[in-house]
Formats: structure tokens, sequence, C-alpha cells
């Protein structure tokens, strides 16, 4: 009977779960602007009311996104459109180039929140795969497993140099 | 006294049969596990969140507040999202009182790491949800969360 008894406790137990809170989490800019931003370490993002989205004013996919705010962020190359880089002088990765970055992310009332979504999703998948790429590199170890193993030290310098800086911007209404 | 007067008297064992006593505990073990019911919020809207691969879980659920954006499960009131604080249907103006209303409720140094988190039906268009982060705002709830499934699309 006993038996029979643990036996449903342990099933109760695996079938039943408790609903994990899933999400994108964000941080609110303050009211008004602060400060002004070069153009150059801007980029622009823009999702249209029938759901398209423009960087810097040209049409792209969703699927290119990544790969653009990547190039964005970095800018590996020195380029002049993109971001300015300094050199910093970080603990545990030593002196580093870091990027001014901010992308700026604007919608239209019409925009469908799945979209947005979407679009903060592609943004926060390329900080995270750079972030990865630099934690394999310095640590060999997947910035994951750098977070969940709670080196803070480890996970601080690597955020240090890819900040996520996406604002929010007002949406506008044409 | 009695104890002697019993033992002299009977030839039955001293102590009463306890081996069932498990059973009884898991019975009730159970019987509570059943009956108990969670509070959790009704909700009166329909949510299908939307997909988002990088979504993170949020760790500390004593943080969290919720708003609900979403058309209503009774199909009598329509299909156009509603937004539902608590256990009822609210407007926009409600946003602000509610997240005063529920500061307090924290302890005083948690009350800054408050965390909304918006739960929207994936179908709604951005103009409810600017409306509630521009209430979020005027409230200094700047901790947000776009609750979101994990989803398998993409690796």
């Amino acid at each position: 009977m006993a038996d029979i008894a643990f036996l449903l406790l342990v099933f109760f137990l695996v079938t039943t779960t408790v609903d994990t809170e899933l999400g994108l989490m964000r941080l609110l800019p303050f009211g008004e602007d602060s400060g002004v931003v070069h153009e150059r370490n801007v980029l622009e993002v823009l999702v249209n009311a029938d759901n398209e989205l423009l960087v810097e004013d040209q049409k792209i996919t969703i699927e290119e996104l990544r790969q653009l705010a990547k190039t964005f962020i970095q800018n590996a190359e020195d380029r002049a459109d993109l971001p300015l880089r300094v050199e910093k002088d970080i603990p545990l990765l030593g002196p580093i180039m870091v990027s001014k970055q901010v992308i700026s992310l604007q919608n239209h009332g019409r925009t469908s929140y799945k979209t947005y979504v979407a679009v903060q999703n592609e943004l926060a998948a390329a900080y995270h795969e750079l972030r990865d790429d630099l934690s394999k590199r310095y640590f060999n170890q997947s910035y994951d497993a750098l977070v969940s193993s709670k080196a803070k030290a480890k996970v601080a310098a690597i955020r240090a140099v890819y900040p996520q800086r996406i604002s929010e911007a007002e949406p506008y209404t044409q | 006294m009695f104890q002697k007067k019993y033992s002299r008297s009977e030839k039955e064992p001293q102590e009463n049969a306890t081996s069932s006593l498990p059973d009884i505990v898991f019975m009730l073990l159970f019987f509570f596990m059943v009956a108990t019911v969670m509070k959790e919020n009704e909700p009166l809207v329909k949510i299908s969140p939307p997909e988002a691969s990088e979504s993170k879980k949020l760790e500390d659920r004593s943080l969290v507040r919720h708003i609900f954006i979403g058309p209503p499960q009774n199909r009598v009131l329509g299909d156009q999202p509603r937004l539902q604080l608590n256990d009822a249907f609210a407007s926009i103006n409600d946003v602000r009182p509610y997240i005063e209303e529920q500061r307090p409720q924290m302890p005083e140094v948690l009350q800054e790491k408050m965390i909304v988190s918006l739960k929207v039906d994936q179908a709604t268009q951005m103009q409810m949800v600017t409306d509630v982060k521009q209430e979020l705002k005027k409230a200094s709830a700047r901790k947000i969360n776009y609750a979101s499934t994990p989803g398998n699309d993409r690796p």
C-alpha cells in the first residue's frame, strides 16, 4: 500500500508543473531623452504599420536583422558609418575595443505585438551571440554556462564589452 | 491502576496496531494535494504569447506583477483587446493607480525591483501596449517583461 502511495506521490510530483514565467526583460527609458547620441552610433530599427522592417530606411527581412545588428554592434572593420570604438581596459579581459552602440527600436501603433516581440528577440539574439563568441574566446565556455555557474565577474566583463542597449523610442503616428 | 487492571484482565497486545498509519497519512496528503487550489489570477482575456527564442526565466516571482492584454474570453464582449488588472477589466487610466497600490505591498528594499510582466496576446496591436508602457513610465515602473514562450523555430 505504501509503495502504491509513493508511486502516486512521485507521479504527481513529476506531472505537476509550476508554470514558470518566461519573457524578454527590458528597462524602459526615463521620460525625456537623456543626452544627444551621434548618428553613427545609433542603429534605427523601425517596424511600420504593415509589420515591415526598416533598418536605417532600408527594407529588410526579419531573418537579416540578426546579422546586421551583429555587424553594427561590433564594427569589427572600424567603418566610419558604424559606431565609434574606443579602447577600454576591462578587468579579466584586458584592453579591448568597445563600441558605443545604441539600437533604437521604433514602432507604429498598428504594428502587431507578435512582430514587435520577434524583432526584440532578434536584437537580443544578436547580443547573445556576440557575448557567446567573446566568452568562448576568453574563457573557453559558453556565455550561458558562465551565467548558470554564477561566475559574476566574468559575466560582468562580457556584458561590459557588449552592453545591451535597446532603446524603445516613442512610436510614430502617421 | 487502570493499566494494571487492563493488562491483567486482557491478553491482547497493549499497543494499537500502527501498520495502517502511513496509509492514513498518505490518504490525507493526497486529499489535501487534490483539494488545494492555488490562488491564481482568473484570466478574463485570451492570451497566446508570442514566440521568442531568447526568453529568460524570471527568477523571483514575488517581484512580478501582471498586466494582461488580449481579446475577452467571453465572446459577448467582442473581440477587441481589453486590459485586465488583478481579476477585473480595467482602462488605461487604472494602470498607474494599480502600480501605486501594488508597490506598498512589497518590502521597501524590493520596491525598486518590481517587475511588471506584460502578458499580451500576439495579435494585439502595439498602440495599446505603448499606452500601457507610457503609463508605467509615469508610475516609474521601468522594469518590464514581455511574456513569451521559447518556441522551437530556430536553434
